[in-house]
């Protein structure tokens, strides 16, 4: 049998996770994509010594796992004399760890600008600077922004991980309440259901941003 | 106090490696096995059939898969299924691999144009004949390498089976870690047993996609 009404009373516990989660991924959603951004322009742009520096990175953060990297940072790093709290080492993780994959959109989307778009801007008189602001950055982003959106709400689901290190996200929440009330069944399946909700709603948001975000595209 | 030499630590962390390695396999089958019934349910162009898969994609890609495992794990047992780290680690890696399977295979079917659908009725070819002559063949093409690319994700997400006391790769870290209190030693050799294990599958994958796009 399954007895949800259980849960009835730690609804506070679930909305304080569910606020940690929803903090977490509006912050490391901004700050993973611009590091991608800064990333993916050095990788498509940038000199050699850049070049290969981005490379290395990107390949070493997609092909180890995320919990992995967490450990690495939160156990590893306090080795080395830097002291972080669960609550930073999972930010800077999660940051580091969506800023790989968005270097590699983001530098699809690059290079998916035709160079004569760039040559133009040139003969115009454009800088490199202005040109990558007002020609190349706005077609390319419109390019892979759904790719970049769904790796987002990815990102945000992999957040699960980090109440390994005791960080009270919504995943923290659910541990605590079925070890309270042993319905860990109902508790779990609430959480997951909190999550689809949560990643539902997140690509809608994302869906009217890019709206907002190309409206130019209808406008004119 | 039992003393880890470096020796130890590395034969310690290559032996879990082969649980990991057997996990993802695992994973990875009965990941493709579920996804191909559900690629064929999606074919049948059955209404209620295309509700249920798409439910299930939806279902298995919005939630973490932490929580499927969590789910499987501790939810069947509070449930009265008995069932071990193992089992619930390959269940959960099944429907998480599933999912996102049939949405890849179903891009690479879809790029296909419908002209050769149309065109097989009118030779008279059966829905199995066409799949199999005609579909499938040029599907599995372009499918090797986002597939290939996709078991990259499986092994790395056979890592969150530690959490459920699955003794495997990334839990044997944690173990040592706890034994031996060189943190930073420890997670760099597993990440690197990782990147090892994945990079060339990677790399595989690239080569395919670079292929597949002269030949076309």
């Amino acid at each position: 049998m399954l007895y949800f009404s259980d849960l009835l009373q730690y609804s506070d516990v679930f909305f304080s996770g569910l606020k940690t989660t929803v903090e977490l991924t509006v912050l490391t959603t901004i700050l993973g994509v611009a590091l991608g951004t800064v990333c993916a322009t050095v990788r498509q742009y940038g000199n050699r010594a850049g070049q290969s520096v981005v490379s290395v990175y990107v390949e070493l953060i997609r092909n180890t796992p995320f919990i992995v990297q967490l450990f690495f940072i939160f156990f590893g790093l306090p080795a080395l004399g830097m002291m972080l709290s669960p609550w930073q080492a999972s930010m800077i993780a999660l940051t580091i760890n969506l800023g790989a994959y968005s270097t590699e959109i983001i530098r699809a989307g690059l290079a998916s600008i035709s160079k004569g778009q760039v040559e133009a801007a040139k003969v115009l008189g454009l800088n490199f600077r202005q040109t990558l602001t007002r020609v190349i950055f706005i077609p390319a982003f419109e390019k892979i922004y759904p790719a970049l959106t769904s790796q987002c709400i990815i990102v945000m689901l992999g957040s699960a991980v980090i109440s390994q290190i005791s960080v009270q996200d919504l995943t923290y929440a659910a541990n605590l309440v079925q070890s309270r009330n042993f319905r860990a069944f109902e508790s779990y399946l609430v959480t997951a259901l909190l999550y689809l909700g949560l990643s539902i709603l997140l690509r809608f948001a994302f869906n009217a941003l890019g709206k907002r975000l190309f409206a130019y595209r209808t406008s004119n | 106090m039992i003393e880890f030499s470096n020796y130890d630590i590395l034969r310690n962390l290559l032996f879990a490696t082969q649980w990991t390695i057997l996990l993802s396999l695992a994973a990875f089958i009965g990941g493709t096995t579920v996804a191909l019934t559900l690629t064929a349910m999606r074919l049948t162009r059955n209404p209620v059939m295309q509700r249920i898969v798409k439910i299930y994609v939806e279902l298995f890609q919005g939630t973490p898969l932490l929580m499927q495992m969590f789910l499987c794990f501790f939810g069947l047992s509070m449930l009265g299924y008995e069932i071990s780290a193992w089992g619930a680690a390959i269940l959960s890696l099944t429907f998480f691999t599933s999912a996102f399977l049939v949405e890849i295979w179903r891009g690479c079917i879809d790029t296909l144009p419908k002209g050769q659908w149309e065109a097989s009725r009118c030779l008279g070819l059966s829905f199995l004949q066409t799949l199999r002559f005609i579909i499938l063949p040029q599907a599995i093409r372009v499918a090797t390498a986002p597939t290939v690319g996709f078991s990259v994700q499986v092994i790395k997400g056979t890592a969150l089976a530690s959490v459920i006391g699955f003794v495997e790769l990334t839990k044997v870290g944690t173990m040592l870690n706890n034994a031996t209190f060189e943190p930073f030693k420890i997670f760099t050799l597993v990440a690197l047993i990782y990147f090892m294990l994945c990079y060339p599958l990677s790399l595989y994958s690239k080569h395919l996609e670079k292929k597949f796009n002269v030949s076309r």
